[in-house]
């Protein structure tokens, strides 16, 4: 079962308690865009098999959102953090780097 | 091949059965073929198939990471049917569903395909008037179906608990010629089929790069070395996303676990498939006797083949209120599958920006009954070029908005 630590209120909080959001740090395209990033911010989503950023609720809880990093071959947990930034923050990649060196996300990298 | 026969169980019964061949061949990878098909489930073999007996290519090797049949074709809960809404879905389903009709006869292999029909509950007015429309649909898309009164539903399904207080049955979509096959054998009839006719099966072969030059495919490497080809498929669903970021270009697929569990065997209680989409549940009984019961998908993505245990719960738990007497049975087993998952729900059959590279993925939690029509259209599309069952299933189709939604009819169970 998945846990995860909310950055907000602290609970460790299995995922019962929450709701997955997606793919996170999305750029938003929309009215004035090419037909192309329109496209692929609808549904070209990140789909690795390994490092996934990804956004979370607490629904069940303080019922704010919050990102993790979390690999979707073995389920572990990186980290979880705010939601309040475009992308993790160093200490975030730096942990994700320790055990997956080499990782890469989009325009990020470790 | 040595053909299946009563004549042949008699005849290998007086000699201690010493005579039955292997059912394909396992060979080592050849330098270079026509066409190699990556993936070998039941959607993959079914394209090197068809391959081979609609447009006579045979120069072809069918690759696959683990043992064939070993993904989500032998993880599903075994449901045919083709009561779609949208008219390319009817079309490629019901082709599917009419070639599962004779697929025993024409491999001489025995699959299993027990058409004892399918009944997709209504417990919300909204999915009341949802499935008279599809059943209106149907009805114009030459597939026979028919709305049926919840009495209708309790003489088919003595078990069921019509008067749930949460979710009583207003009545079903009904599906006569749905039904159920031995999935494995699915995967078995058509490796044997395929080896027969002269293609190499090969397992235990893990592709690591797809290489091209000037925009078009050339090979694959693999675990087994390098391997030249004019055309390659890919068929692997939910690891399509890494196998396409191999050959360059990014599909509108993300990858969840689907989850299955199964009970204890008891006596035959329920000869038909149950569906209950409001629910997330789907149950079935299977010959052994074991009451296959599938649910819904996981809300992030994962690779894992494992899924959350709390939406099994929610699974049992509804069904508990629909057919009371499950809620003695021991369940046996449950697993789970990663399933590749689209904007529409609908898959792709489609060339990509690869020139030579074709993939077929994106059936989300419903491909197993599509695995005849599937490789018949991927067949026919890898061999000519074009195919009208799969045209409308093209992965161009979202940034042109011509979806083929069918997550408002089943956003789980299809």
């Amino acid at each position: 079962m998945l846990i995860l630590e909310c950055p907000y209120c602290g609970v460790k909080a299995e995922e019962t308690e929450l709701h997955g959001g997606g793919e996170a740090h999305l750029k938003r395209f929309g009215p004035g865009s090419s037909d192309d990033e329109f496209h692929d911010y609808l549904f070209m989503k990140e789909n690795p098999r390994g490092v996934h950023l990804e956004r979370w609720r607490h629904v069940n809880g303080c019922g704010k959102w919050f990102h993790a990093a979390r690999c979707t071959q073995t389920l572990e947990v990186f980290a979880t953090y705010s939601a309040q930034t475009t992308e993790p923050p160093q200490e975030v990649k730096d942990k994700i780097s320790a055990k997956r060196p080499g990782w890469t996300w989009r325009e990020f990298e470790g | 091949m040595k053909r299946y026969s009563a004549f042949a169980v008699a005849r290998e019964g007086l000699r201690y059965h010493t005579g039955w061949e292997r059912a394909w061949r396992s060979p080592a990878p050849k330098r270079h073929y026509d066409v190699i098909i990556v993936g070998a489930g039941g959607h993959g073999l079914a394209t090197a198939y068809y391959l081979g007996k609609n447009f006579g290519i045979t120069n072809v090797a069918v690759i696959e990471k683990g043992w064939l049949g070993g993904g989500n074709t032998g993880r599903n809960t075994t449901i045919i049917r083709s009561n779609y809404l949208q008219d390319p879905s009817a079309a490629i389903y019901e082709k599917s569903r009419s070639l599962y009709e004779t697929l025993s006869q024409d491999f001489n292999y025995n699959i299993m395909f027990s058409p004892r029909g399918v009944i997709m509950l209504a417990q919300t007015e909204h999915e009341v008037r949802g499935y008279k429309r599809t059943a209106h649909a149907n009805a114009l898309q030459g597939v026979p179906t028919e709305w049926i009164s919840p009495a209708r539903v309790k003489e088919l399904v003595p078990i069921i608990n019509l008067e749930g207080p949460r979710y009583p049955v207003l009545g079903g979509l009904w599906q006569e010629r749905g039904g159920t096959a031995r999935h494995d054998a699915v995967a078995w009839g058509y490796a044997r089929a395929c080896s027969d006719m002269g293609m190499d099966i090969i397992q235990q072969c893990e592709v690591t790069n797809v290489r091209t030059e000037n925009g078009r495919v050339v090979g694959v490497d693999t675990s087994k070395g390098a391997i030249d080809c004019d055309k390659l498929g890919m068929v692997v669903a939910g690891n399509c996303s890494v196998l396409s970021e191999m050959a360059g270009f990014r599909l509108p697929v993300e990858s969840v676990a689907l989850q299955a569990l199964v009970s204890e065997p008891i006596k035959p209680c329920m000869d038909v498939v149950v569906m209950a989409n409001t629910v997330h549940g789907y149950m079935s009984q299977s010959d052994k006797g074991e009451m296959v019961i599938g649910g819904g998908t996981d809300g992030y993505n994962n690779y894992t083949q494992r899924g959350s245990f709390h939406h099994i719960e929610e699974t049992v738990r509804a069904l508990v209120e629909t057919f009371p007497m499950v809620s003695r049975l021991k369940m046996l087993r449950q697993w789970g599958g990663i399933v590749d998952v689209t904007g529409d729900r609908s898959p792709l059959i489609s060339k990509t920006p690869v020139q030579n590279c074709f993939v077929n993925a994106g059936w989300g939690t419903g491909g197993f009954k599509a695995i005849p029509g599937s490789g018949w259209a991927m067949a026919e599309l890898m061999a000519t070029g074009h195919s009208p069952l799969a045209e409308e299933f093209s992965m161009t189709r979202f940034r042109e908005g011509k979806f083929i939604d069918e997550s408002v009819a089943a956003g789980v169970a299809h």
